[in-house]
């Protein structure tokens, strides 16, 4: 048993659903309590999506274990080819069906239902969420896949979208942009809006763009081996990373292709001297596998920022995650504890996180500013606007994301020089934020206490925020601030304050001081700058 | 001249119930976790179970406000499928873990899953263990919030019921009111209750173990929720007595059911009315109101909290609106019976669930307002149906006097938003 507070991925089943809720034409029978539904919620109410996700669960209870649990998810079966029509369907176990051994897929496909059944084993208690959507996709695409001959011109196929992803409507549309600028026809999309219909035409293409190696890389892998169609590498996230795809492109298709940067912004207004203060600020990146390695670059490399840890959640990635940690000098954190994450994010202490919905509620209680680069995501994170990652408007739409948490560098100037001003009192705070982002965890967190019931999410947040007060505030009991220490604390804007304050009482602490005056505020100041 | 009137045409206690068996679209009981940590507070939830228990704790708390709320699942792994022999010893030594590292947790309660039942991990008999260990700091009680036993709001019962053996016995003369009330709705019911000279008034749960409610053979009780059929049973068992009543939604429903305990009690009828005839007005008013929008429209109830009868009886009588369809997870008639005999007849009331045909009848009836769990509202608002979230009226204050005007408002909103809207495309 491990004890878990909060998750980075749900089981297995949810990946199948996110295969399943992405595609048409295709149905998912699930054995599975009554409780599982609450998956629904996460398509309908996280995404907004405007249908039911495609799933027939059993919906079994203690009464029918032992009894007729295998006639229930046949019935189940045959309703839901009635009712919905579908081309081919899914069939597979919860964590509870896994432990009753039914063998959904052994009992649907004996079933004779006139139509393709694929049967699922997702263990649930070995993997999770990614490895779920990867393992169905890969199943649908072995199934369903028929051999044939190449398309006349070059085409290619885009691999790994699927519902509730990162961000994969715009990136799916913005690398069709790209792909067919440089001349290549996108056969097929899949698992997003693709059709069983569509699935077996997949080997018609010439080859395939892997762009979510989470969710596609075993389909990708098997279609490499099955129809010698080779894929991509490359994740074309930031300028650098999309002028490496597009070569990678050219390699693939033995074409010199010529492509327009017109429309690619992030290198100038990264150049632009407004953008200095962003030197050297203190980044760490958390999320999933690729979109931290591909991040990491793009934070390091366009932006300018150093970057001090990273990290992924799904164990697939350990391996390169570690490599390009060691290029880039600092650890990997593997793991998917949050509480763990936390720790880390406490005792590095950076300027900025980009990391998930997890990381943005650590920040949030420890007045980091933090931008979301990755699932595991909320309802805020699927805008209304077109707002792709990836590709050359994906490289734009990550420098406004990445600048958008920390203050304005004109502002920060400004604020040093007019700290007295009345306008720039600590409640102020920064014009583009509303000032309560970065509210150090010692103080009660009033944005959090007074958040309306359901603002942001589906089911409304009954929480109070008495945890975070029950936190003791940091130091403060062993080291005493000066009256004359804490006034000039005052004067420092509150959003570097709490900065400012760990550091002078981390300082103080190296040199064994009991007392903090405007001297030790300054030696730290100047110990820490940089 | 409290007793609400009965409806003219008669009541639904005796109308045919449509009984329904296939697939449900609800939540487990492992959901009551939610509202029941935060009134709860010296009390921590550990779910034994899987990842997709803490995956569903978490999409149903929808927000991580906190590092470490109250509440974790000790998730089970291949290893504890072997060898079960061992899982006496992990659950011991997670919660070893877990009390070192929480040492404010007075109450731990050890709450089984799906998977926890079908492999059989015996939690009473860890709680027992664990309770002689770390007696007298920490209680650990045991209950099962299970998908295949407990539908939704059968949690908080299940919870509940739970605690009810270990409650200290007494021979005081007691009310005790059950189910969980956000504070605030608590301590306007106690002071409506005191005003009317009943002070020896407990509370099931109670905000923290030391604060504990007695009971015995003169305790009597009233319930708070309508899902609380097994906490009344263990009540009872305990030779409490219930006092039945509508439950205290709305206007009415409160009036009824302080007027019920004040009957118990022989609170003398002026007092009755002087305590409430200003909170009544008040409440009147406000769902006057709040329901503008909702007069003369219908309403289609999917099954979900069992707070259905109840909520439909305010929304016809209070509200001015008409009943298609109430369909709620399970119908206990000693608890909603009162309610039931106040519900005008007309509705199809529908007990247990099948999703599919439930969906067809709801897109035949289209009703005015659909009100129906997470997974349905914006596939059905998308038919062009306004929805009101179920679960939204398990986690806000809706109960008495106060709230009255917000419950009604809680439905309305959804209809004064579609009136307002202009999104559409011209035709
Ligand atoms: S239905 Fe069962 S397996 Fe599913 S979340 Fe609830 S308790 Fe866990
Ligand atoms: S819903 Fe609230 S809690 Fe969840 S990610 Fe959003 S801001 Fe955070």
């Amino acid at each position: 048993m491990k004890l878990t507070v909060w998750t980075y991925e749900g089981p297995p089943h949810v990946g199948a659903m996110r295969v399943a809720t992405a595609m048409k034409g295709l149905h998912y029978v699930l054995h599975a309590p009554q409780g599982d539904t609450y998956a629904d919620l996460l398509f309908t109410m996280i995404e907004r999506r405007n249908h039911r996700p495609p799933v027939t669960y059993t919906t079994f209870q203690a009464r029918d274990l032992g009894a007729d649990t295998a006639n229930l998810f046949k019935t189940a079966c045959q309703e839901a080819v009635d009712r919905f029509k579908p081309q081919a369907i899914i069939v597979g176990a919860s964590c509870t069906a896994e432990l009753i051994q039914d063998d959904p897929g052994g009992m649907a496909e004996t079933m004779d239902l006139g139509i393709p059944v694929i049967p699922l084993e997702l263990p649930s208690y070995q993997r999770k969420e990614n490895f779920g959507a990867d393992e169905t996709f890969f199943q649908i695409v072995k199934h369903l896949s028929k051999p044939q001959g190449r398309t006349n011109r070059i085409t290619c196929n885009i691999l790994g979208p699927t519902a509730l992803g990162f961000r994969n409507r715009d990136d799916v549309e913005e690398i069709t942009g790209l792909l067919s600028d440089l001349g290549i026809v996108v056969n097929v999309v899949a698992p997003l809006n693709a059709t069983p219909a569509d699935i077996a035409r997949l080997p018609a293409a010439h080859f395939n763009v892997l762009l979510y190696p989470e969710t596609g890389e075993a389909a990708a892998r098997w279609l490499e081996k099955n129809h010698d169609q080779p894929f991509t590498k490359v994740v074309p996230i930031g300028a650098g990373a999309t002028r490496d795809f597009i070569a990678e492109l050219a390699r693939i298709t033995g074409k010199p292709l010529a492509y327009d940067e017109s429309r690619l912004r992030l290198p100038w207004w990264s150049a632009s001297v407004d953008s200095t203060y962003l030197t050297g600020k203190r980044v760490f990146l958390f999320g999933d596998g690729s979109h931290v390695m591909a991040m990491a670059r793009v934070a390091r490399d366009e932006m300018g920022f150093e970057v001090i840890g990273m990290g992924c959640y799904n164990r697939e990635m350990a391996r390169p995650l570690r490599a390009m940690a060691k290029e880039y000098g600092v650890e990997a954190l593997i793991t998917d504890d949050y509480l763990e994450v936390e720790r880390t994010l406490e005792e590095l202490s950076p300027e900025m996180i980009l990391g998930t919905q997890m990381e943005r509620h650590i920040g949030k209680r420890l007045g980091i500013p933090c931008a979301v680069i990755s699932a595991p995501v909320h309802v805020q994170d699927f805008p209304a606007r077109y707002s792709p990652v990836m590709g050359f408007e994906g490289a734009n739409v990550l420098f406004d994301t990445l600048v958008h948490p920390l203050v304005m560098g004109l502002e920060e100037h400004l604020l040093t020089m007019f700290r007295e001003d009345f306008e720039f009192h600590d409640e102020a705070g920064a014009s583009h934020h509303g000032g309560h982002a970065t509210r150090r965890i010692a103080e009660p967190d009033q944005e959090v206490a007074a958040r309306q019931p359901a603002q942001d999410n589906a089911p409304p947040d009954l929480s109070i925020s008495d945890e975070a007060k029950e936190e003791p505030a940091s130091g403060s009991d062993v080291l005493v601030w000066l009256a004359d220490a804490e006034r000039e604390l005052k004067k420092i804007p509150f959003f570097v304050r709490g900065k400012a304050r760990r550091n002078t009482e981390s300082y103080a602490a190296e040199k064994g001081l009991q007392k903090i005056s405007v001297e030790t505020l300054y030696e730290a100041k100047a110990h820490y700058a940089r | 001249m409290n007793a609400p009137t009965l409806p003219v045409g008669g009541g639904c206690r005796t109308a045919p119930v449509l009984k329904e068996r296939g697939q449900r679209e609800v939540f487990c009981g492992l959901t009551g976790i939610i509202w029941l940590h935060r009134k709860m507070q010296d009390a921590f939830f550990l779910v034994v179970g899987s990842r997709t228990c803490a995956h569903l704790l978490q999409s149903a708390a929808g927000v991580m406000i906190f590092a470490e709320p109250r509440f974790g699942t000790a998730i089970l792994e291949e290893t504890d499928l072997a060898g079960l022999a061992d899982s006496q010893k992990e659950v011991d030594r997670v919660v070893e873990q877990l009390l070192a590292r929480r040492p404010d947790i007075r109450q731990l309660f050890l709450v089984g899953s799906c998977p926890s039942e079908v492999i059989k991990i015996d939690l009473s008999r860890a709680a027992e263990r664990l309770s002689a260990k770390h007696a007298p700091h920490v209680r650990v009680l045991n209950y099962s919030g299970s998908g295949i036993e407990t539908t939704f709001t059968q949690g908080e019962d299940a919870a509940l019921a739970c605690m009810v053996p270990v409650l200290p016995e007494t021979d005081a003369r007691e009310l005790v009111v059950v189910g969980a009330l956000p504070d605030v709705v608590e301590d306007q019911m106690i002071a409506l209750l005191s005003a009317m000279g009943i002070d020896n008034v407990r509370c099931l749960p109670a905000q923290r173990i030391d604060g504990e409610t007695g009971v015995g053979p003169n305790t009597v009780f009233a319930l708070a929720q309508p899902f609380l059929g097994d906490t009344h049973a263990a009540l009872e068992r305990r030779g409490a007595r219930h006092i039945p009543a509508p439950f205290p939604f709305g206007e009415e429903g409160t009036t009824a059911w302080l007027a019920a305990i004040a009957a118990e009690f022989d609170v003398p009828a002026q007092t009755f009315e002087a305590v409430t005839d200003a909170p009544r007005a008040r409440a009147r008013k406000a769902v006057a109101q709040a329901s503008e929008h909702l007069n003369g429209k219908s309403v289609f109830f999917f099954p979900d909290s069992q707070l259905e009868i109840p909520l439909a009886r305010f929304l016809t009588r209070e509200c001015g609106m008409t009943a298609i369809e109430v369909g709620s997870p399970y119908i206990h008639d000693a608890i909603v019976g009162p309610d039931l005999d106040l519900l005008p007849q007309g509705p199809v009331i529908s007990e247990g669930q099948d999703v599919e045909k439930q969906l067809d009848r709801a897109r035949a009836a289209r009703a005015d307002l659909t009100v129906c769990g997470l997974g349905l509202a914006n596939p059905l608002e998308a038919e062009g149906l306004a929805t009101k979230w179920a679960i939204e009226l398990v986690f806000t204050p809706v109960h008495f006097y106060e709230q009255a005007g917000d419950l009604a408002g809680l439905f309305s909103r959804p209809l004064r938003r579609k009136s307002i809207l202009k999104v559409e495309a011209a035709e």
